[in-house]
């Protein structure tokens, strides 16, 4: 058996890109910083040295370009992964991201397919205030054509990264700041974690909490209160967003009857209220109350320490929420 | 305001360019006459493609928006013929001229413009979405500018492949099509900026009508009436020609691609043409007048070289008329070919959403015509 070893989530990200890139060559990285910056945050570290400048391509601030550079490179048969330095800024190259990558493949009837994956940071980093907070997974995820994945620790982000890379289709990678650091087991031999399946972080009987990359975090805080009020939660990590595990919500819904989604986006026609309207159309005779969101706040992300922390989807919001839905448990 | 000058093409003389090249357009030979009847039988082709699509437009055979390229036939089939078949080839939503040209059958572009199962995007795509991979054709793009990032990528491919995974030279050229109106599109300028700096071979090939859908070039463009001043700002070689002549086209082009090829380097190619018709089929014209429109229809691309090959002897007027009879009477069995094609299944409508199959995605395929092509029909069309 290989030694289990504890890197950090970024190095886990950066693995998964260099193993994809050694036995690959058609896979290439590039953004903003990625080369001789060695990444905005030290995620490519090191992979300008293996791989050499023309693999490891350091790009203009022109995120619509390239962008649509990676999109058009699929097309001849390349796969290429972009790395966003923040998905806030992915909002400049919305046409390219949302109009070509996911829906090549329609427009052009089946001739060209787009295998790329799209990378960054998402949500709120720490008092970067309201343009470079952005959780673009409830914008983006409306779009069909593309897959979405949303790790939450170094195992996960490389086996899930890897598959992206592998995947025929456009796989955006939402990765948080504030995780980036985070150290976690991640086996020294090869895995992949295919996309679409959720994984159950905790175990419980009383209320399922679903979460997505940040907000598992604010689900355990939140689950180890209520386990001192005698309140057990069943925490699932979604893991991916499209394609959705609705089947792993379903089975913990019908153990529990209680269920509340925790997403990091805002609420208005969200991930989490389409979790919410899938939950009430399968398990709409299982549920003993209504699905219980929690969100960010519906405002803009403020710059002030306390504010931001507080707009956040955060533990005692969590411990809120599922004490309002299982009061009559 | 100043006043239009219809033939303000015709001063701004035969060629600018920016900065000095070796490239000798004249010494290009002008090729023998079957090349030069198959370009006459392309842009005839398109033309006629072009007047039928219209037509069925007005019938409802065809929805949605239709753009049409009468009038700058000559810049899709002289810079085309200038290409190898595998150099790609992208562009806006004008694109029926420059896929015909690459070889699309028209009957599967007619299925197309009709929503039907034979079109080369099995009638997903439509008039503004043509996609031809066998012909190295890259579409098709619907939203302005935004084929030129993609443009720059499919050079990067090839450059990529011939020289990082093929450890060879860089092989190949990309025609990236836009109009005068992508000119103030900031994909337009990002894309430029990334091919300087990537010494990327392509050609930006600006298809100058002179109107960004009905706005004139000079009320939307600084600097307008010498467009080429934008390559310099990315350190580009550029020239304008003119683009009613396709015998030009085809020699200006043909020096272009061989430099690109050569060096490695993007081009930035200002091609002075007309759009006979308006910008889609609900287009009054109301800015401009019937007289700048008569002026430019007497520098007609089709009639230009048909008096070309009169005049040298090498066709008679009979032969032309029989050659455009001939395209009539194909495009008028194209149409009826993809009148009887089916319009597509519903199950159709959760295919080609995904490579792979979940939920109610069913996977994809290649479209019909691309699987009789490859049991041995078909082929390259009639290009150059």
């Amino acid at each position: 058996m290989a030694m289990a070893r504890e890197i950090e989530f970024r190095e886990a990200l950066r693995e998964a890109m260099s193993e994809e890139m050694r036995s690959d060559p058609r896979v290439f990285l590039l953004g903003e910083e990625v080369a001789e910056y060695h990444g905005a945050y030290k995620v490519s570290k090191g992979m300008l040295e293996e791989f050499g400048p023309r693999r490891v391509i350091d790009t203009p601030i022109s995120e619509s370009g390239f962008a649509g550079m990676g999109i058009g490179a699929t097309m001849l048969g390349l796969r290429p992964i972009v790395e966003f330095m923040s998905w806030s800024f992915s909002l400049v190259a919305a046409d390219q991201i949302m109009n070509n990558a996911p829906k090549i493949l329609y427009m052009s009837g089946g001739q060209f397919g787009c295998p790329i994956v799209f990378r960054g940071n998402d949500g709120a980093g720490g008092q970067l205030g309201s343009t470079h907070s952005w959780c673009v997974e409830s914008l983006y995820a409306n779009v069909p054509g593309l897959k979405m994945i949303i790790p939450s620790d170094p195992h996960d982000a490389k086996g899930l990264l890897k598959s992206a890379i592998r995947d025929e289709n456009p796989v955006f990678c939402l990765e948080s700041e504030r995780l980036l650091s985070i150290k976690g087991d991640v086996p020294e031999e090869e895995y992949v974690i295919p996309i679409g399946e959720a994984v159950i972080r905790r175990s419980g009987t009383d209320c399922t909490l679903v979460g997505f990359g940040r907000t598992v975090y604010f689900c355990e805080q939140a689950a180890e209160e209520l386990a001192k009020e005698g309140i057990e939660c069943e925490i699932l990590d979604m893991r991916s967003i499209r394609p959705l595990d609705l089947d792993a919500i379903i089975t913990s819904v019908r153990k529990t009857n209680y269920c509340v989604v925790v997403d990091q986006s805002w609420s208005f026609a969200s991930i989490g209220s389409e979790v919410a309207a899938e939950v009430h159309k399968a398990c709409f005779d299982d549920l003993d109350n209504h699905v219980h969101r929690v969100h960010s706040d519906d405002v803009p992300a403020p710059y002030s320490h306390d504010l931001e922390q507080e707009m956040l989807p955060h533990a005692r919001k969590i411990c809120e929420a599922v004490r309002s839905a299982t009061y009559n448990a | 305001m100043e006043e239009w000058n219809p033939l303000r093409w015709m001063t701004r003389g035969t060629m600018s360019t920016t900065t000095t090249t070796n490239l000798k357009a004249h010494e290009v030979p002008i090729p023998g006459l079957d090349v030069l009847k198959g370009w006459l039988l392309d842009m005839l082709r398109i033309r006629e493609f072009e007047v039928r699509a219209m037509q069925a437009y007005q019938n409802k055979l065809a929805g949605g928006f239709l753009h049409v390229y009468n009038g700058q036939e000559a810049v899709a089939v002289g810079c085309i013929a200038a290409m190898r078949h595998t150099d790609p080839v992208i562009t806006a939503y004008r694109d029926h001229g420059h896929a015909l040209a690459r070889g699309l059958d028209p009957k599967i572009g007619f299925a197309e413009l009709f929503g039907r199962i034979d079109g080369c995007a099995k009638g997903k795509g439509g008039s503004m979405h043509f996609f031809d991979r066998d012909n190295h054709m890259f579409g098709g793009h619907g939203i302005v500018g935004a084929q030129c990032p993609l443009g720059t990528g499919l050079a990067f491919a090839t450059k990529y492949t011939d020289e990082v995974i093929n450890g060879g030279k860089s092989e190949s050229v990309t025609a990236c099509f836009l109009g005068d109106g992508a000119l103030n599109q900031g994909s337009v300028h990002e894309a430029m900026n990334l091919a300087a700096i990537y010494d990327l071979p392509i050609i930006f090939c600006v298809e100058n009508n002179r109107y960004a859908m009905g706005t004139a070039i000079d009320r939307c463009t600084a600097s307008g009436d010498q467009i080429t001043n934008r390559a310099m700002a990315f350190d580009m070689e550029a020239r304008t020609i003119r683009g009613m002549d396709v015998i030009e086209v085809y020699r200006e082009m043909t020096e272009i691609v061989e430099w690109v090829r050569g060096e490695s380097r993007p081009f930035f190619l200002d091609i002075d043409t007309y759009r006979f018709k308006g910008h889609s089929m609900s287009d009054p014209r109301k800015y401009r007048t019937h007289e700048e429109e008569v002026e430019f229809e007497a520098n007609d691309p089709i009639d230009k070289l048909s008096r070309y090959l009169t005049s040298s002897k090498l066709m008679t007027e009979e032969d032309i008329k029989a050659m455009s009879k001939s395209v009539r009477s194909e495009i008028r069995e194209a149409v009826a070919w993809a009148k009887q094609s089916p319009v597509p299944d519903v199950s159709e409508l959760h295919h080609d959403v995904y490579a792979d199959s979940w939920g109610p995605f069913t996977g994809t395929s290649l479209p019909r015509y691309m699987l009789k092509e490859q049991t041995g029909e078909g082929g390259d069309g009639d290009g150059a």
